[in-house]
């Protein structure tokens, strides 16, 4: 997803514009139980989960709850499908890649169900699950699909005579834990680059919104991949996840969540068998708007980068500096956005923006929305919940932020978009380098030069200049410093 | 694996013009010539016969196509590999169809048509659909305050001639890599066998390649070829063929815009067995190495070097296994050599038999046409050939074996790597020390 800039529609000689999907009003959840080895298996300790809509607040079932006893399983047939001679092992790599292309063609065929799931599960608008979270997951299947045969070693001429060659040899098993916030996607993120080196995986999605990530466990049984590559245990942090990031076991641990989270499962991996480790965490990122920016394009960019996913993303544009020049018109035109933007039904065509994932998340966006007026910030629109509506909160935008604001400081997560004023250059690269995340920034100006600066001086995996959101599976993502450590994509 | 579909041996041929802007054209000249069935040494079918106007109009339309704006030059690396893709399955949706028109026009067995040459097609295009949003430049730390990228950018308008012998799977080694880098292609097919390649054009429009990216001329290679390499404004030629021809491309091309040159040419690759190799499998892939495709493949295994503790019982099973080889009608599950592609190619065959019976060299079996009609020649082994034998120095490209003696590895290096070829090469043995050492010997792009 990213503000195009006017540029030329993709290459398409036929311009026919297509009817946008519809969700499926009564969709059934089919699957709920733990996957291990293709098979449906029910928890060794008999327990179960319940999931809810957070739209309606209504259970939408009950899921078998994984625990060691299930990752153990899990592991077992992991470890079993990696074994030298087996299927998976012996299998070409470009027929690794025909699977991830099948695997792709299988999303396409269900991708309304697919996007029903997700909104029923997130909340998230039924059309931005359709046409973000699930084109994303194709692209990035066929993306990987076609790398399975081009991972490339090298012939090295040493001294001496020696014949030396390196070959990429897929790690083992590895643990993959996900987030609720794009969960089908990130899920995705982490699977067909694993699958397309050969690796086996054993999975832990988040337990707030499990469903599409144990449909898409249908969906690798049907493709073909044997059984024991993808296991798939959905449970709770504490137990499951804590059971795969100290599993002796399992030799790579990829997780994408909270900072605080991160550090336990980084901890635990040292602790356990130094397997490694890949972290995607949280994010307090930056966006510059210079005086000579196109204001239009920055406004609604920012506005984009911080309300999206109803702000539960890493990438949450959750700092806006603003040139001072500007500032005064950059904070009116912010706020006519935020007033405009739909808030309601997931499921309805109209909707921009649905409700948090749960009670939890709520309770610490108001939180720090009450910590903004507290230590004086600017309300400028929203600024609470939207009563009777359970779990939405109106678009919040704070003007005259200060630095050492709460809400200038801590990942919100949330609809909130902080707004701050600045002078100059070295002084908007030194606050916007002064917190301990870095994962994306962004920068508006027309200026060549400064765009230029900008972006080698911000410390940011990813810096956007004159966009946002501009994620695709061909470029790498991941953060400085405790945003994270390695790169997905 | 599922059986091979039986084949139509009378394939219904829907496309023989000229294929530019995604539409068919005739010759500018209104001329045609014929293509020959060479099981039969009918004409299947007449086709319109480019020349230089053609290809002049050809270059306009792939120009066109590859103007900065164009749909071709905006769409998404991605989106390219998308339409290769697509190729892929409508070839393999066509598959039977493909094969029996690849048999018909170029004489090679049904089955192997289906089985290699068919399945190579779809994978290579495939293989370079995920290549096409992977080609990446790199970010350069200068001296002095400079931001400093490298971009890989389509190199423009790519004539490509390409030759007889497996013309649906040239076709694609060709498409493939160019295709997914973003370039316009201005294509000749080989006259002898034009069907196939285009039938893939009619796929290349269905596909969704805008009009431009492909276009593709029937027409010999004194008249349209020559007009692609020595054309001002086609930006790289690449060929495949022989050594001959290769030289007036790579001339023609000094000559006119010092296009870019790739050259597949000839070979004459040595198949060196050592007395420790696994006897069986070396006779099996020496002999797959000179007759598959009726000897016609420029990396055919045209010099058996035996040593010598081995020759005798080496050269009594080739024998036997090239007397046991079937020659017939290729659309005949049972056949595995098919007639050679043309009455040229046959000529010059025999011409190299009795040559080489002429200079000594001693002949075992075969050395005579294998039928009345078409153009068949018996499976052909010639023993005891020396290096300085016209049949072991110059290209055969047919059903002809050369079997030769050698005492130590040095010697058969030195032997090996005395051709002014050097396209494979493959060592028999079971040692590793020798497979790494004759290996890394050897002069050839490719050591099997």
């Amino acid at each position: 997803m990213a503000a195009l800039n006017g540029a030329v529609e993709n290459g398409q000689p036929d311009k026919k514009v297509p009817p946008l999907p519809r969700p499926l009003r009564s969709l059934e959840v089919k699957y709920t139980k733990i996957f291990i080895n293709n098979e449906w298996h029910e928890s060794t300790s008999g327990k179960k989960f319940p999931t809810y809509n957070p739209s309606t607040l209504e259970k939408i079932c009950d899921i078998e709850e994984g625990d060691k006893p299930d990752v153990d399983n899990a592991v077992e047939a992991a470890k079993a499908a990696f074994q030298r001679g087996s299927p998976w092992r012996q299998m070409d790599a470009p027929s690794r890649g025909r699977l991830l292309h099948k695997l792709a063609d299988l999303l396409e065929r269900d991708r309304v169900i697919l996007a029903t799931l997700e909104t029923m599960d997130t909340g998230k608008p039924f059309l931005q699950a359709y046409f973000i979270d699930l084109e994303g997951c194709i692209k990035t299947l066929r993306y990987y699909a076609g790398w399975a045969d081009k991972i490339q070693g090298r012939t090295i001429p040493v001294d001496e005579n020696f014949v030396c060659f390196t070959r990429h040899e897929p790690m083992g098993v590895c643990g993959a834990i996900t987030p609720w916030n794009f969960p089908l996607l990130m899920l995705v993120w982490k699977m067909a680059p694993a699958l397309c080196c050969g690796n086996t995986l054993v999975i832990k999605p988040a337990e707030q919104t499990p469903l599409t990530s144990l449909y898409i466990g249908s969906l690798i049984k049907e493709v073909g991949f044997p059984p024991g590559v993808v296991n798939i245990v959905p449970g709770y942090g504490p137990t499951a996840g804590a059971a795969i990031s100290t599993h002796d076991s399992i030799d790579k641990i990829a997780f994408t969540g909270s900072t605080e989270v991160g550090k336990l499962i980084k901890e635990a991996a040292s602790k356990s068998n130094l397997k490694r480790v890949t972290l995607e965490l949280g994010g307090k990122n930056p966006c510059i708007v210079c005086a000579d920016a196109d204001l239009d394009l920055a406004v609604e960019c920012a506005h984009q980068g911080v309300f999206f996913n109803q702000g539960q993303c890493c990438t949450a544009a959750s700092r806006v500096f603003v040139e001072e020049q500007i500032y005064p018109e950059f904070v009116k035109r912010s706020v006519e956005f935020a007033k405009k933007r739909l808030v309601g039904d997931p499921f309805d065509a109209r909707t921009e923006q649905g409700p948090q994932i749960d009670q939890k998340q709520f309770d610490k966006i108001l939180e720090l929305i009450e910590s903004g007026k507290k230590e004086g910030a600017k309300l400028e629109c929203g600024g609470l919940a939207i009563e009777d509506r359970g779990l939405f909160i109106k678009p919040t935008v704070f003007s005259e932020v200060t630095d050492n604001m709460r809400i200038a400081k801590e990942e919100i997560f949330g609809p909130v978009q902080p707004i701050m004023k600045f002078k100059s250059i070295e002084e908007v690269i030194r606050r916007a380098n002064s917190i301990e995340y870095g994962l994306t920034a962004a920068v508006f100006t027309k200026n060549l030069d400064r765009a230029l600066t900008l972006a080698s001086a911000l410390q940011s995996g990813t810096v956007w200049i004159n966009c946002y959101n501009a994620l695709y599976a061909q470029a790498p993502f991941g953060g400085f410093k405790m945003s994270g450590n390695g790169r997905e994509l | 694996a599922s059986p091979i579909p039986a084949p139509n041996p009378r394939p219904d041929i829907a496309y023989t013009k000229i294929f530019i802007n995604n539409e068919w054209h005739d010759a500018v000249s209104k001329k045609t010539f014929p293509s020959i069935n060479p099981a039969t040494g009918e004409v299947i079918c007449q086709v319109a016969e480019g020349d230089k106007a053609d290809v002049d109009k050809a270059v306009e339309a792939a120009k066109a196509a590859f103007r900065l704006g164009s749909p071709w030059r905006r769409m998404d690396a991605s989106q390219r590999g998308k339409l290769l893709n697509r190729l892929a399955d409508l070839i393999e949706r066509d598959r039977a169809y493909l094969a029996a028109l690849e048999t018909l026009d170029n004489g090679k067995p049904y089955a192997i048509s289906y089985l290699v040459d068919l399945d190579m097609v779809v994978k290579c295009l495939r293989y370079f659909a995920g290549w096409s949003d992977k080609f990446h430049g790199k970010t350069i730390p200068l001296d002095g305050d400079f931001f400093c990228y490298t971009r890989h950018e389509p190199v423009g308008v790519c004539g490509q001639i390409i030759p007889w012998n497996f013309p649906l799977l040239m076709q694609a080694w060709k498409l493939g890599p160019a295709l997914a880098t973003g370039n316009v292609v201005v294509m000749k097919v080989a006259e002898q066998t034009p069907l196939s390649a285009l039938y893939v054009a009619s796929l290349i429009k269905e596909a969704g390649f805008p009009p431009g990216v492909v276009n593709i001329i029937p027409g010999y290679g004194p008249t349209a070829g020559a007009a692609i390499s020595s054309h001002m404004d086609i930006d790289k030629v690449a060929f495949t063929g022989s050594t001959e021809v290769g030289h007036l491309i790579q001339k023609a091309a000094a000559e006119s815009n010092l296009k870019r040159v790739t050259l597949e040419l000839g070979g004459k690759s040595p198949n060196i067995i050592m007395s420790d190799a696994d006897m069986d499998w070396a006779v099996d892939q020496a002999h797959f190495a000179l007759f598959f495709n009726q000897g016609q493949c420029c990396c055919a295994g045209s010099r058996t070097y035996v040593q010598e503790d081995v020759y005798k019982e080496f050269v009594e099973r080739s024998v036997e296994k090239a007397k046991a080889r079937v020659v017939g009608n290729p659309f005949d599950f049972k056949t595995e050599q098919g007639p050679q592609v043309d009455e040229e190619q046959f000529k010059k065959i025999l011409g190299y038999i009795s040559t080489g019976q002429r200079e000594g060299a001693k002949l075992l079996c075969g050395g005579n046409p294998a039928a009345d009609r078409g153009y068949f020649i018996q499976p052909t082994v010639f023993g005891d050939v020396q290096d300085d034998m016209t049949i072991a120095r110059e290209e055969i490209f047919g059903p002809v074996m050369q079997i030769l003696k050698f005492k130590t590895i040095e010697e058969v290096i030195e032997r090996a790597n005395d051709s002014k070829y050097g396209l494979a090469a493959a060592v028999f043995t079971k040692d590793l020390d020798k497979a790494n050492f004759v290996s890394q010997s050897l002069r050839a792009g490719t050591v099997w």
